[in-house]
C-alpha cells in the first residue's frame, strides 16, 4: 500500500477546491457548458442518460480498508447505495449530482481517494496487476513504478490536452493479468542481461472503432529512463496526433500511420535530444527508493502451507469448490489470494453495494492486512490471506454474496454499463450478461467448461473489452432494435489477439441462445477436456463454430 | 439508439420533443411551450417539422445554465393525446434501467 | 481582449499588422508566420521590436535560428482543447533557450494559466476579463508540482530528498 505523505494530500485538496470553483463558475452561468465540459471530465464527472457519473481514481487498483469505507459512504451519501468497479481498476457512480460533487470529492480527499484524469483527453489511470506484490514469480512490484507513473502524468502542464486520452498499463509477470497489450502504453517490467530493472515499451494498442494490439518500440528501457521516455513518447504524439478527427485521434492511429520504425525513430530523437540538453527526468536510485520506501508490505507470519482449519475445512464440498475456483498461489507459503466475484446468478457484473463494502472492509482488517484489490475483469481480490484463514472467510464471504465459484469461468463476465446507463451505447448489455449468468449459473456445468472469458460491449467504444474477449458480445442497433455481433477467439493477455465475428448481428432476445450453441459446439469439438476454449478456436477456427450457430438462423 | 449527440443534421420523421439533463443535478428534462423545463414528459413541447425542431432546440439551447446537452427525441403519441418515449433509449431516460439496481430504490 | 503579463493587465504595446498591410520601420509589431519567413533576415534586423505569431500545427525548427532577434512569440491555442502550444512553448524555452516574450494566444481560460507558466509561457491574451482579473489569484491554486518543467518550481520528488537530507543531518 503507498502511503500519500502531506505533498500527495495537499495537492488533492488544492486539486478539490479548483473544482469546487469550477462548479460554482457554471451554476453562476460564468462558464459555458461546452467550457466547462473539458474542466469536468478531468475529474472523471460524465454526463449519462439520467444523471452524472463519476468516475473515482483507484490507482492501479489498491485500496485500504478505511478507503473502502469511505467509497461506501459516498454511495451512501451522494448515490443510491452501490458503485460499479470497471476494466480499468475504477469505480464508478451513477446518480450523483454535479452541485454535491465537490463535497464528494472533499470526502474522498480525506482518504486519499481523487478521481484526477479520470476522463478526458489527458493521461488515465496506470492501471496494474491486480496480485502485484503477491504473486509467485513477479519480477518486482510494478505498483513503485506505477505510483511514480502517477504522479509525473498528474496535472503535467504540457499533456493535459493531448488529441485523445492516453492509457498505461503495467505487468511484472510472464502472465499478465494487466492486459498491457490493449494499452496506449504497455509496459513489462524485466531485468537485463546485467540484471537491472527495465521496462519492454510497447504503444499503440488500444480498442474501440479500430483495434489493434500495441507494437514493441523499445525491447529495454532502463528504470531510471522510464519517465524521459515517456515524455518522449507524449511529446510525439501530442504533437502529431490527429486532431482533425476524433475517431483517428489516439495514438495507435499514429503509429498506424507512421509505421512502428518510423514512430519509433521519431520518439528516439525527441528522447535523445531530451538527454543532450538536461536531465530532469531521468531518476536516480534515491528517488526510485525514495517512492518503494512508502509502500508497506504486511509483517507476514511463517505459516504452514496446510493448516488444521483447511485440512478440516476440506470436507466440506462447498468450501472446496470456492476454494479450488477463487483462491490462487501466494508469493508467501502459508498465504493466498483471493479473488471475490461481483459476478453474482442473475446480478449486473461488477457492482457491489455499500453495504458490501462496508463489510468487505472488515474482513480486509481481519484477513488481508486491511488491503483490497480492484482487477480490471470487474472482481475484488484480498491479496494477504492467511490459508488457515480460508474457511472463516470464505463463510463471512458467502454470508454478503461475495463468494461466487465462477470465477474466470463462462459466468464471469465483463460487461459495460451499457444503455441502461451510457448515453454512448447503442444496446443494452447488462440484462445480456445476467441471463448468461443464469443460463451457465450450474457451476459443475461452468467447471466442465473451464476457463471460458465473455466480454459485453455496448458499442463500439468497446469500454467492455469485446474484441478481446474469448467470446466477445458487441451491442449494435439495426432499426431501432437491439442486435449483437458475435467474435470469438480474442485474448487480452501476453498473447493479446482480436476476436473474429462468426457471422451476422443476432437480436437481443437470441444472444444467450447462440452463446449457448458456440458453447455447446466447443465441448463436442475440443481435442481433450483441458484444451481451453480460445485455444480450441484457434485449433478449428470460426468456421465450424459459424456452422452451429447459423444452421438454423 | 445511435447517440443523439452526434445529431449533426436536424431531420424529424415523427412527433418529437427536446430533452436535456439538468444542470445542477443531471436529471432528465424535457423543454416545454413556456421557456422552460419539466421533468415530465406531458409537459413536453411537441414538434412536427424538422424546422420547428430546430427552432425549439436553439431557443432551449440558450439556457446554458439550466440544462445540459440538449437534443431532439422522438415520442409517440397514443390514443387520448398521452405522450410516450419514442424508442427504447427515451425510455430508459424516463423510466430509469431496466434492470433492478443493487439496492432497491 | 485584456493582456496579462506580470500577473496583472497591462497594454499590449504590440500591434498587429495584417499580411496585406504594410509593416512600419519602426514600432513593435506581430506578424504572421508565413510573413516573417519571407523575409525574416531583414525583418528580424528592423528598427522596432518584432514579434511573430506561430501556428500551432508547425514545428518550432524554423523559428529557431531568429529567435534571440525575436521580443513576442506568440502560440496559439485555435481551441481550449488544442494543446499543443503547450509542447511548442517548453521546447522554445527550455531546449532552444528562447528568453523573450513568449504570449499564449487564441482561447486562453482561467484554469489553463497555470499549465501555461509552468510550460513558459510569460504573456496571455485572456478571452474573458473576468478571467484576467482573477490571474494572479488563479495561479496560486497550487502549491505542489510532481513533474519538471522550465518553470524552476521545486518537484514532489525534490522537496522529499531535501526533506530526508535535512532530516538526516538533523536527527
Amino acid at each position: 500500500m503507498y502511503a500519500y505523505d502531506e505533498l500527495d494530500r495537499t495537492l488533492i485538496n488544492e486539486r478539490v477546491e479548483e473544482f469546487r470553483d469550477q462548479v460554482k463558475r457554471r451554476l453562476a452561468g460564468e462558464l459555458t457548458e461546452d467550457e466547462f465540459k473539458m474542466l469536468r471530465l478531468q475529474n472523471g464527472v460524465y454526463l449519462q442518460l439520467h444523471a452524472y457519473m463519476f468516475r473515482v481514481a483507484i490507482p492501479y487498483g489498491t485500496l485500504s480498508s478505511k478507503q473502502l469505507r469511505q467509497l461506501a459512504h459516498v454511495a451512501r451519501r451522494y448515490d443510491r447505495g452501490y458503485g460499479h468497479f470497471t476494466t480499468r481498476q475504477n469505480i464508478q457512480f451513477n446518480w450523483i449530482k454535479l452541485a454535491e460533487l465537490p463535497d464528494a470529492l472533499a470526502d474522498l480527499a480525506e482518504v486519499g481517494i481523487h478521481a484526477m484524469q479520470t476522463s478526458g483527453n489527458n493521461t488515465r489511470n496506470v492501471t496494474s496487476d491486480q496480485w502485484a506484490g503477491v504473486a509467485p514469480g513477479e519480477i518486482e512490484d510494478p505498483r513503485i513504478w506505477s505510483e511514480l507513473l502517477r504522479q509525473y502524468t498528474t496535472l503535467h502542464p504540457e499533456f493535459s490536452f493531448l488529441p485523445r486520452k492516453f492509457k498505461f498499463a503495467i505487468t511484472a509477470s510472464a502472465h499478465d493479468r494487466a492486459a498491457i497489450k490493449i494499452h496506449d502504453i504497455g509496459l513489462r517490467l524485466h531485468k537485463n542481461a546485467e540484471g537491472e530493472t527495465g521496462f519492454e515499451v510497447l504503444v499503440g494498442g488500444g480498442l474501440g472503432r479500430t483495434p489493434f494490439i500495441a507494437k514493441t518500440i523499445k525491447s529495454f528501457v532502463h528504470g531510471r529512463d522510464l519517465l524521459s521516455y515517456v515524455e518522449a513518447i507524449l511529446r510525439v504524439y501530442n504533437q502529431y496526433g490527429r486532431r482533425d478527427n476524433i475517431y483517428k485521434a489516439r495514438i495507435k492511429i499514429l503509429v498506424h500511420e507512421l509505421g512502428i520504425e518510423k514512430f519509433a525513430r521519431e520518439v528516439e530523437d525527441e528522447w535523445q535530444e531530451m538527454r543532450d540538453s538536461d536531465t530532469a527526468l531521468t531518476l536516480d536510485d534515491a528517488m526510485i527508493e525514495d517512492i518503494r520506501s512508502r509502500f508497506s508490505y504486511p509483517a507476514y507470519e511463517k505459516l504452514p502451507h496446510m493448516p488444521e482449519e483447511l485440512k478440516t475445512a476440506a470436507h466440506d464440498p462447498l468450501f472446496e469448490r470456492w476454494r479450488k475456483n477463487s483462491v490462487f498461489m501466494h508469493k508467501i507459503q502459508g498465504y493466498a489470494i483471493v479473488t471475490l466475484s461481483l459476478k453474482p446468478v442473475g446480478g449486473p457484473p461488477g457492482d457491489a453495494t455499500a453495504d458490501q463494502m462496508d463489510t468487505l472492509a472488515d474482513l480486509a482488517d481481519k484477513y488481508s492486512f486491511g488491503e483490497i484489490r480492484v482487477g480490471h475483469e470487474q472482481n475484488l481480490a484480498l491479496p494477504h490471506v492467511a490459508r488457515r484463514d480460508l474457511p472463516a472467510l470464505w463463510k463471512a464471504l458467502d454470508k454478503i454474496g461475495l463468494a461466487t465459484p465462477n470465477v474466470n469461468l463462462v459466468s464471469d463476465i465483463i460487461a459495460c454499463p451499457g444503455l441502461d446507463y451510457c448515453s454512448l451505447a447503442n444496446a443494452r448489455s447488462i440484462p445480456i450478461a445476467q441471463e448468461l449468468t443464469r443460463r451457465f449459473a450450474n457451476h459443475d456445468t461452468a467447471n466442465l467448461i473451464g476457463r471460458l472469458h465473455i466480454n459485453i460491449s455496448g458499442c463500439i467504444n468497446a469500454c467492455g473489452h469485446h474484441h478481446v474477449g474469448h467470446i466477445g458480445i458487441l451491442g449494435v442497433e439495426k432499426n431501432g432494435e437491439e442486435f449483437y455481433q458475435i467474435t470469438i477467439g480474442g485474448r487480452a493477455d501476453e498473447n493479446a489477439e482480436l476476436g473474429a465475428l462468426i457471422g451476422p448481428a443476432v437480436p437481443y432476445g437470441e444472444v444467450a441462445d447462440v452463446v449457448e450453441d458456440i458453447v455447446e459446439a466447443y465441448l463436442a469439438l475440443r481435442a481433450r477436456p483441458d484444451e481451453l476454449f480460445v485455444d480450441s478456436v484457434k485449433r478449428l477456427g470460426v468456421e465450424p463454430f459459424r456452422e452451429r450457430v447459423y444452421a438454423t438462423r | 439508439m445511435t447517440s443523439p449527440l452526434e445529431q449533426k443534421k436536424i431531420k424529424i420523421t415523427g412527433p418529437s420533443v427536446v430533452t436535456a439533463n439538468r444542470t445542477w443535478d443531471g436529471i432528465v428534462i424535457y423543454r416545454t411551450a413556456r421557456q422552460d423545463w419539466s421533468a415530465k414528459l406531458s409537459d413536453a413541447a411537441i414538434v412536427r417539422t424538422s424546422d420547428d425542431a430546430r427552432a425549439l432546440l436553439a431557443e432551449s439551447a440558450a439556457d446554458d445554465v439550466g440544462a445540459v446537452g440538449a437534443y431532439i427525441a422522438p415520442v409517440e403519441i397514443k390514443e387520448g393525446g398521452k405522450i410516450k418515449p419514442g424508442n427504447l433509449r427515451e425510455h430508459i431516460r424516463l423510466q430509469g434501467v431496466t434492470i433492478d439496481l443493487p439496492v432497491p430504490a | 481582449m485584456p493582456l496579462v503579463k506580470g500577473e496583472k493587465i497591462t497594454d499590449d504595446t504590440f500591434v498587429h499588422v495584417a499580411d496585406d498591410a504594410e509593416i512600419p520601420a519602426d514600432g513593435a509589431i506581430l506578424i504572421s508566420s508565413a510573413r516573417f519567413l519571407e523575409n525574416a533576415e531583414a525583418l528580424s534586423q528592423r528598427a522596432g521590436r518584432t514579434g511573430v505569431i506561430w501556428p500551432n500545427s508547425r514545428d518550432v525548427d524554423d523559428l529557431v535560428p531568429w529567435l534571440d532577434r525575436l521580443a513576442v512569440v506568440a502560440l496559439v491555442f485555435p481551441t481550449f482543447r488544442d494543446g499543443r502550444a503547450y509542447s511548442q512553448a517548453r521546447l522554445l524555452r527550455e531546449r532552444f533557450n528562447y528568453r523573450g516574450e513568449l504570449r499564449a494566444t487564441g482561447q486562453v481560460l482561467r484554469d489553463q494559466f497555470l499549465f501555461m507558466l509552468r510550460a513558459g509561457f510569460d504573456a496571455f491574451e485572456v478571452k474573458k476579463p473576468a478571467d484576467a482579473e482573477a490571474f494572479a489569484n488563479t495561479v496560486k491554486r497550487y502549491s505542489v508540482f510532481y513533474q519538471p518543467t522550465g518553470d524552476g518550481r521545486m518537484t514532489t520528488l525534490h522537496r522529499r530528498m531535501m526533506l530526508r537530507h535535512s532530516e538526516s543531518a538533523n536527527p
